[in-house]
């Protein structure tokens, strides 16, 4: 099957995950029945693990396996999960949730999120990382994009 | 954020994908964020006014 990303972007992204220190795994939520854009979202996911040794790509049945959707707190389809494998093999979670095709924009955010979770440092300013410590309680942040 | 805070879940929702939550959260344009179903920001922020908005009803 052709590549959804062209050769130079494949690069692109080849070199940015080189920076990788740990293995990330993206939980794919998906169902084959009643999801229109389940495959769609599969074939995207599926660009990111030929281009770092890194990337993982766990399938997760969002009909069967109700422990991990409970989990992760999943109630839709498509959805991914990004979480990481700590020094000790662990899988810890990053609270970063895609719901929907990651195309387009969110593609990009998704590459983000892997960054991060893959252990590039926050991006963001002292002064935000010291606001985001201080906070005491649950936050949920949905962010509503499109692809374009 | 999330990545920074073990209170923050973060979902970046595809909007025409799901109408259902465009309608519920009133999202006429992208991006537009969500705080505990309460606080709206709607457009790009610079960081810190962001941050301050998203956590404006959340205590220090």
């Amino acid at each position: 099957m052709a590549g959804l990303i062209s050769p130079t972007d494949q690069d692109k992204l080849r070199d940015a995950f080189a920076e990788i220190t740990r293995r990330v795994h993206l939980l794919f939520f998906t169902q084959t029945l009643d999801c229109e854009t389940c495959l769609q979202a599969r074939q995207i996911v599926d660009e990111l693990p030929p281009l770092s040794d890194q990337i993982v790509v766990d399938e997760v049945n969002f009909v069967l396996d109700k422990d991990k959707v409970r989990q992760f707190g999943i109630d839709r389809v498509p959805a991914i999960a990004v979480t990481f494998e700590d020094a000790e093999g662990a899988q810890q979670d990053t609270r970063i949730r895609f719901l929907g095709t990651p195309a387009g924009y969110e593609f990009m955010s998704l590459v983000q999120a892997v960054l991060v979770a893959g252990g590039r440092p926050s991006l963001l300013s002292p002064a935000t990382l010291a606001r985001l410590a201080a906070v005491d309680q649950p936050v949920s942040m949905q962010v509503f994009t499109t692809p374009t | 954020m999330a990545m920074s805070s073990p209170q923050i879940t973060a979902y970046a929702v595809e909007a025409t994908e799901f109408p259902d939550l465009a309608r519920r959260y009133r999202v006429t344009g992208v991006p537009k964020t969500v705080v505990n179903d309460s606080v709206e920001i709607l457009g790009a922020l610079p960081e810190d006014a962001y941050v301050e908005q998203a956590l404006s009803g959340v205590g220090k």
